[in-house]
């Protein structure tokens, strides 16, 4: 439905006026609305990854004692503000400067209030610490083409994964 | 793989029953808790092979997990669009994991767990989406049994946690507590008095945060607004519910209060709007999507003004989710067009309104 008062735009607000027992409706775009003074509650709502994004943005720089890249997953600082998402749960002690000052200016806490947490199987836990180490050789051995040892990390990774379901 | 909903315990939507406190204005109530499987990248940067073994080490562990014992596991990955859109307006899904979007088929090991109130979201943004839904405003009903699923699978299943940063997110706007509490709020009266705006803007300042029917990034339509917490760290997951639920009590009060307003200052222009409202979905031919949610809109404000008799709150929820389009589609036994949707959606709303209307007209 296009808007009753430039006719050009989607209407996307249906507004109902009651003056003096008299109803009228009026089928308005966002901007016509908002010069009409009124707010647009039906308009998308900002997308709260908007101002997280742009906080993101303004950390131009790695803080000191930040890693370069994930050693498990790979991904840079760079490549998580390009997303807006963390590779891996390895990412928030690779990049744990940053996250740190980033937390606080989303949740205006950096620091988690409530429940606690203890695996289940701290014996799986050691396992997926060698996995990301193993990863990491896996990346290297292919990046300088040493297929020999890749193809050996590969089965070591397998092993370790499976290990890890049962 | 075809879909068969009679598998699910009460359709999936159980909340529907318009059985719990102030049904008529707060649809549900949700607790999510965003949680990762130790020992595995996060779902956008995992392999494949991954993404299976993370859904094979959760259902390997269903059986010692009360909550989930009784879940029906569905696959995305093996469904259609339609079955996959389905799944999305009963709200069991996400957009994201049911890959709503740009005619992508769903990643592999895309599921979803679907236990009486209870279910989980395997290989959405995060491994999983651990959800509990409770039929009108009960917060804290949701609340406790999100947190026994949640205590229960991470018993089985080992956690992403970090000391200083509690439960580990694919996205930092999660982290910490991982939850989201939500109320699915109808709003007509705040609406229509022009009195919303005010609210929502309170909402913020108290760290809550509003979207449409259908969660992040969905339009506000039909009067419908899903409130929920906008921060999850820095307080705790009680702190959180308790604060929700004290927030929308007060939204529930100013409400009730517009609806006052609107009847004692425009009572029959209001009676009036809302059965041309009722008449519209009684008799029209075709009716298109968004048109049937605002109509919808103002004939559950007609029940809760209590102008309009005889015609249930779950009447209306059911009408509301079940003449969208994948429902009409998997009605029809194929894909409809929108044209045909429209037409199906109609005869639809028709047929079970006409089936209670010795009890609404008088």
């Amino acid at each position: 439905m296009l808007c009753d008062q430039c006719h050009e735009r989607d209407a996307v607000l249906n507004l109902t006026q009651i003056v003096e027992n008299a109803v009228t409706q009026l089928h308005l775009c966002e901007k016509c609305a908002a010069e009409r003074g009124i707010e647009t509650t039906v308009s998308m709502p900002k997308h709260p990854l908007g101002d997280f994004l742009q906080a993101v943005q303004q950390q131009a720089l790695l803080l000191p004692g930040d890693a370069t890249k994930c050693s498990y997953c790979g991904i840079s600082l760079k490549d998580f503000r390009a997303s807006g998402r963390l590779g891996c749960a390895h990412c928030y002690g690779a990049f744990e400067q940053s996250l740190r000052d980033l937390l606080r200016r989303v949740h205006g806490s950096a620091q988690h209030v409530g429940r606690t947490y203890a695996v289940p199987n701290p014996e799986l836990l050691e396992r997926d610490v060698s996995l990301g180490a193993l990863r990491a050789q896996l990346q290297k051995a292919i990046e300088s083409e040493e297929f020999e040892s890749a193809a050996r990390l590969r089965d070591e990774i397998r092993t370790l994964e499976i290990a890890l379901i049962r | 793989m075809t879909l068969d909903l009679s598998l699910l315990p009460d359709g999936g939507v159980p909340w529907l029953a318009a059985s719990g406190e102030h049904s008529g204005i707060v649809l549900s109530s949700r607790i999510r808790f965003a949680r990762n499987v130790a020992g595995y990248a996060f779902t956008a940067r995992a392999r494949d092979g991954e993404r299976l073994r993370v859904l094979a080490q959760v259902r390997e562990a269903v059986p010692r997990v009360p909550s989930l014992v009784n879940s029906v596991v569905l696959r995305l990955d093996e469904m259609n669009l339609t079955e996959r859109q389905l799944l999305h307006e009963r709200h069991l899904v996400s957009k994201e994991l049911a890959a709503l979007e740009g005619g992508a088929e769903a990643r592999s090991g895309a599921a979803v767990l679907v236990s009486d109130d209870a279910g989980v979201m395997v290989n959405e943004e995060d491994h999983l989406r651990l959800q509990v839904f409770r039929s009108g405003f009960d917060v804290n009903g949701a609340f406790q049994a999100a947190t026994k699923l949640d205590r229960e699978l991470g018993g089985e299943v080992p956690y992403a946690f970090h000391h200083e940063f509690g439960f580990l997110t694919s996205c930092p706007t999660n982290t910490g507590t991982g939850m989201r509490a939500s109320v699915l709020i109808h709003l007509p009266g705040l609406v229509l008095t022009q009195e919303i705006s005010k609210v929502l803007q309170g909402l913020q300042q108290m760290g809550l945060t509003y979207r449409g029917l259908y969660g992040e990034g969905s339009e506000v339509i039909g009067n419908f607004f899903q409130i929920s917490n906008q921060t999850t760290m820095g307080r705790s997951e009680d702190e959180l519910a308790e604060h929700l639920t004290r927030v929308v009590r007060r939204v529930i009060e100013q409400e009730e209060e517009a609806r006052r307003v609107l009847l004692r200052d425009a009572g029959y222009i209001i009676e009036d709007k809302l059965w041309r409202a009722y008449g519209t979905l009684r008799h029209a031919r075709s009716l298109p999507a968004d048109e049937a949610m605002n109509l919808l809109s103002g004939v559950r404000l007609a029940v809760g003004l209590q102008l309009l008799s005889g015609l249930s709150v779950y009447t209306l929820n059911k009408l509301l989710i079940f003449s969208q389009s994948a429902h009409l589609s998997l009605e029809a036994g194929r894909t409809l067009t929108e044209s045909e949707a429209n037409l199906a959606r109609a005869r639809h709303v028709r047929q079970v309104l006409a089936s209670e209307a010795g009890l609404a007209d008088r």
